[in-house]
């Protein structure tokens, strides 16, 4: 469970980008969080992982007041999320299983198991024939396929996507919706931000929209709600 | 507790891995480090051998006491009596007619003895302590020249004196040796894990953001580091011990010319262990540094 209580966050350059947010998202929950360039889903993005500190209000991670959270018990709680990076920040330098048995061996997996399992991730999103390639020979869509890979391969229960469908073909968007659709179906917690809600609105029975900072609309619905979801912004 | 063995051994494995992942420059650092522990442990090699060589050199030690003209049987009796109570080595009494038949024996020497109207050498005795040490020496000199119808001790160790005063400042000269080059070793440490913190921060951040410990992100290089470090002690050893194989037969030949038996003596095992073990601690504390300051820079 993740609420946020009058939340708020002011970069160091004075600028406000993010003022007064509350919500809760529940265990199991897909949402979306939509807004235009600049509406500050970046920004909650990071609150939710710790990766920013808020300046005013509180954000609560499964009972732990991420405002108050130690330095050290930061990495516990990042091992909480799948984080798939609006920049992806995949490892170049490194082939494709690699970068998936990064996150293993932080929780000090290695071994046969350690790659029986990312293997099994990569199969998840279709890239298990690429696991020798290095990234830069990936498309698009595969490197983000293998960003989500390196997410969930600890099993997280929940999965944190920056924009994953960014600079993607409606085709590839569309692969891509349906891994976390896989995933939300087997109880992941998953909260996707987006600017573009369009078809999105088909998977996800709740749209977060922010903008200039603040919560402008909270849409609950079925997927014929698209349209609606659409205009919510 | 196996999933920090593991983990231990991830981090000793990704530090093998990156060490052999550039070969020449790890070559170069370990060469350097390498030097760096020779001159020091080489220095005190040296010492420790010159300091054996004159403890089997002052072995055989002399001291010589000259009895007076006038001095009798009985003060020659006195002496002796003295002597083999005092218990602290061997001696032997070379009286004035022994002493005059020898000079005689020396060549050209036979018709000066021939000339002289009487013989002018006094009775004296030869003392080879068993206690050479310098202080002790000195201590006896003194003791002997106090008897009666003693008219001179001479006393040989006045090089051993100074020998083992010039030893204790090279001793001094090896330790501050160690202590630079202790430095040198930890700054090249610093900087071989400074580079590969730059080469390697976009791993690093990752790493950071999807939940890696501190501890987890230093670990390879503190491993790095140590590893780097022992195995430029283990060269250190290497080097000495050849530089010794190099010296050795020159070195028995001075001392076959001094009638000695020396023998170098190089680093033994427990030396080597002590000095693979030092260059492990100093390369630790160098990459420890370096994280430390480098890592707060990422993230
Ligand atoms: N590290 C930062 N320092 C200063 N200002 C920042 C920082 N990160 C974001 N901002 C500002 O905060 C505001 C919100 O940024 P954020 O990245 O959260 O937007 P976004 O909704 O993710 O936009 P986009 O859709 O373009 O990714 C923007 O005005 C941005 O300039
Ligand atoms: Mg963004």
């Amino acid at each position: 469970m993740i609420a946020a209580s009058a939340l708020g966050k002011r970069y160091s350059e004075g600028l406000e980008a993010l003022k007064d947010v509350s919500f809760e998202i529940g265990d199991g929950e897909m949402v979306f969080i939509t807004g235009h360039s600049g509406a500050g889903k970046s920004t909650l993005f990071k609150l939710i992982a710790a990766i920013e500190r808020p300046s005013s209000g509180s954000i609560v991670v499964n009972g732990q007041n991420l405002a108050a959270l130690s330095r050290g018990a930061v990495p516990y709680l990042r091992r909480n999320f799948g984080l798939i990076f609006q920049d992806q920040k995949l490892l170049f330098d490194r082939n494709v299983l690699d970068n998936v048995l990064l996150p293993l061996s932080i929780v000090g997996q290695t071994g046969k198991d350690a790659i029986r399992r990312a293997r099994a991730a990569l199969d998840k999103v279709g890239l298990l024939a690429r696991e020798r390639a290095t990234p830069v020979a990936l498309s698009g869509g595969e490197q983000q396929r293998l960003a989500i890979a390196r997410a969930v391969v600890n099993r997280p229960a929940v999965l944190l996507a920056d924009e994953p469908t960014a600079n993607l073909d409606s085709g590839s968007a569309a692969d891509i919706l349906e891994i976390f659709r896989a995933f939300h179906q087997v109880g992941v917690t998953v909260i996707i931000s987006t600017h573009d809600p369009q078809w999105m609105a088909r998977l996800s029975p709740r749209i977060l929209c922010l903008e200039k900072g603040q919560i402008k609309g909270q849409m609950r619905g079925t997927a014929r709600d698209r349209a609606d979801g659409g205009g919510a912004r | 507790m196996n999933a920090w063995l593991a983990q231990h051994l991830a981090a000793l494995r990704d530090a093998l891995r990156r060490l052999a992942a550039s070969p020449l420059n790890s070559a170069l650092s370990l060469l350097v480090i390498g030097i760096a522990l020779t001159l020091p442990t080489a220095g005190w090699v040296v010492i420790e051998n010159l300091h054996e060589a004159t403890r089997s050199a002052s072995g055989i030690q002399q001291i010589s006491v000259f009895m007076a003209a006038d001095a009798g049987k009985r003060d020659i009796g006195e002496v002796e009596s003295r002597l083999r109570g005092a218990k602290i080595g061997t001696w032997r009494f070379v009286s004035r007619d022994e002493a005059l038949k020898r000079m005689q024996s020396l060549e050209g020497m036979t018709e000066v003895v021939a000339s002289l109207p009487r013989n002018p050498l006094p009775d004296a005795f030869v003392v080879e302590p068993a206690d050479a040490r310098p202080e002790s020496l000195e201590v006896l000199a003194q003791t002997f020249s106090g008897w009666p119808k003693v008219a001179h001790v001479q006393l040989d160790s006045a090089w051993v004196k100074r020998f083992d005063a010039l030893l204790r400042i090279g001793k001094r000269v090896v330790a501050l040796l160690a202590l630079l080059f202790a430095g040198a070793l930890v700054a090249v440490t610093f900087n071989t894990i400074r580079l590969q913190i730059l080469a390697q921060a976009a791993e690093i951040e990752v790493s950071k953001l999807i939940g890696a410990t501190d501890a987890f992100i230093r670990r390879p290089f503190q491993y790095y580091g140590a590893l780097q470090g022992a195995l430029g002690g283990l060269l250190a050893a290497v080097l000495v011990a050849a530089g010794g194989y190099f010296l050795a037969a020159p070195v028995a030949e001075l001392a076959a010319l001094y009638g000695g038996n020396f023998a170098l003596r190089g680093l033994s095992p427990g030396d080597t262990a002590v000095l693979t073990a030092a260059g492990a601690a100093l390369g630790w504390l160098g990459a420890q540094i370096s994280v430390s300051i480098h890592l707060h820079q990422i993230g």
